[in-house]
């Protein structure tokens, strides 16, 4: 078991609220992402969870139990920390056990545990080893194996892959999904890189500046994001935010439209620009294109396009894709 | 363009470090070597080539008991430290990684106490371990020598433990560590070279200690300080009986601070550079 509940949580550091009347719920089994800019407030929120910071009012309950006022210890959560965190001098056998000899587990069962653990994530050979003779990617396993031994309710991670390059990093986001597929537990995952959230999570919490933005599935958020903060940071390369006339043309104060839904044609369309930079990936073409008025456009199209820098293209927005918002940034 | 450096530089740099640093041993040295010549040969005037007569060390072993001195040493070098670190640890931690607005405030105000003349609360103490009848005791000198080192051994555990990521003990703590667990099995193994740095410093200072360790005790808590005073009166005129008095009072911290001196310049430098 390990579902979530927060109910009117808050945090101030003095004066400053960082976090103001949150409500989440996070059920049984979810892999949920918090993803914003730095500073948004999702570490902080993912501490408050683990009781590694004190709540300033509000409630906070897993499995139905009141843990507001419980020490870290006892929510019965494991986190896995962006540096790692690994005690540096014990080796990585002991670093996996920690948790079971604090729990005062026998040294048989500790045994097992560690070694299914290792077996699991690939460790068995470095076992004796010390923190730092490992790599990045080993380390970040010892660190996820030693919050798997304790069988937790819920997992969290704090922005877990960040210090890796970007290749093991994809190889890491993929055993944290596999793993997630496996246990079935509850993950909560803090990020600022929206490709993580997008395709690991089952359910994604869009935060700013301590608000809640928007939750949804990640394709929830793609199709109907809620508001320009998240249109704007859901997807990659990022959503085309057009305002004024041409805006006032669809009846909205400003129009959204994703690189991907731009129809290009050389010949004629409803915007005219000419193309900044073309960038020719193979699968895709990214085109930036400078237009009168609208400012520069992503454009995205499949494949290989054969348009260059200073050609003349002409944009014409999908209208089933068109996102419109009123002054107040909603979506209408 | 780096600053280029010559030969020469070096030679008078290298130099001038080897007198620098003869000047500060030659008192120590003059000692030592005094304490190998014969009582006539020490007030002849200044010589560096002793008889080598172990004359002066044999009378004065006949004559005081060195051992019990030594021991006293010891026990109050060695207790006072151990207790400082029991006090100092999580004193150090709480300050460390659980700091208020008020936290350099206290350090602060801690070293200022290093400040302050001994001889200003002279008087009170000296009361105080009157009453309680405390005078000449070890119990009481290892306390007094605790106290008065304290400050430092906060402030030395406090840069170290700084170094150390907090993440790692609120890992600890997600683990289910205990404050007693995360302090005994993360806290100080991770810190060990610098609360042994802070231990050698410590008892080296505690060793030294000369102010209270005199005016405090008469023969049975006396410690080395007490017995090269006990010399200078009576004995005063009789140099060689002293320096040998001083080299046998000297030589166990020396060696220890000599095996050791790696791990203090480490202690004392840690957290200066990155």
């Amino acid at each position: 078991m390990g579902n979530i509940v927060l109910r009117n949580v808050n945090k101030s550091f003095g004066a400053t609220t960082i976090i103001p009347n949150i409500d989440l719920d996070i059920a049984d089994g979810e892999f949920v992402v918090f993803v914003g800019p730095s500073g948004c407030g999702k570490s902080t929120l993912l501490r408050l969870i683990a009781g590694l910071e004190d709540t300033t009012s509000g409630k906070i309950s897993i499995d139905g139990r009141d843990v507001t006022e419980e020490a870290p210890a006892k929510r019965k959560l494991a986190m896995v920390f962006q540096s790692y965190a690994l005690y540096p001098h014990m080796t990585v056998r002991n670093n996996i056990a920690f948790p079971l000899k604090m729990a005062g587990e026998d040294k048989a069962v500790i045994d097992k545990k560690v070694n299914d653990a290792a077996r699991v994530l690939n460790l068995t050979n470095y076992l004796d080893r010390r923190p730092g003779q490992l790599s990045g990617g080993q380390r970040q396993r010892v660190a996820i194996g030693r919050a798997i031994v304790r069988q937790p309710s819920a997992f969290l991670f704090d922005e877990p892959l960040s210090n890796l390059d970007a290749a093991l990093r994809g190889t890491m986001r993929l055993e944290i999904s596999e793993l997630h597929q496996q246990l079935k537990t509850t993950m909560v995952y803090v990020t600022h890189d929206q490709v993580e959230a997008m395709t690991m999570a089952d359910k994604i919490v869009v935060l700013n500046a301590g608000n809640i933005e928007q939750v949804g599935s990640p394709l929830d958020l793609y199709r109907s994001p809620r508001n320009l903060f998240v249109a704007g940071f859901i997807g990659s390369p990022k959503m085309n935010l057009i305002e004024g006339a041409p805006a006032a043309k669809y009846g909205a104060h400003t129009i959204g439209i994703r690189p991907e839904h731009l129809d290009i044609s050389t010949s004629a369309g409803e915007w005219k620009g000419e193309v900044g930079v073309a960038e020719h990936l193979g699968a895709d073409t990214f085109l930036h294109v400078h237009t009168d008025g609208l400012g520069t456009i992503n454009v995205r199209a499949d494949g290989e396009v054969p348009i260059n820098h200073g050609d003349t293209v002409y944009l014409s927005p999908d209208p089933t894709k068109l996102h419109r918002f009123s002054p107040d940034g909603k979506a209408m | 363009m780096a600053r280029a450096v010559t030969t020469q530089h070096k030679a008078i740099a290298t130099a001038a470090a080897w007198i620098v640093a003869f000047l500060i041993f030659f008192p120590i040295l003059y000692t030592i070597i005094t304490s190998f010549k014969s009582e006539q040969e020490a007030i002849q005037g200044f010589s560096m080539i002793p008889s080598g007569t172990l004359e002066s060390y044999r009378e004065v072993q006949s004559q005081y008991n060195y051992f019990k001195p030594f021991m006293n040493s010891v026990i109050l070098s060695v207790g006072s430290t151990i207790l400082a670190l029991f006090i100092a640890v999580p004193a150090a931690w709480s300050m460390a990684f659980s700091p208020t607005r008020r936290t350099k405030d206290v350090l602060m105000w801690m070293l200022s106490t290093k400040m302050m003349p001994a001889v200003a609360v002279l008087f009170p103490i000296y009361l105080i371990f009157r009453n309680f009848g405390l005078l000449d005791s070890r119990i009481g000198l290892t306390v007094m020598l605790m106290l008065i080192n304290l400050p430092i051994v906060v402030w030395m555990l406090y840069t170290y433990f700084r170094e150390i990521p907090g993440e790692i003990l609120e890992a600890a703590r997600m683990d289910g560590a205990t404050l007693w667990g995360e302090i005994v099995y993360v806290l100080t193994p991770m810190a060990v070279p610098g609360i042994a740095s802070t231990m050698l410093l410590n008892i080296i200072l505690a060793w030294n200690e000369a102010f209270w360790t005199i005016r405090l005790t008469t023969t049975n808590a006396a410690p080395l300080t007490a017995f090269i005073s006990s010399f200078s009166s009576p004995q005063g005129l009789f140099w060689a009986k002293l320096s040998a008095a001083s080299t046998l009072a000297i030589a166990p911290i020396l060696i220890m601070g000599w095996f050791s001196q790696r791990q203090l310049v480490r202690g004392l430098t840690f957290g200066a550079v990155k």
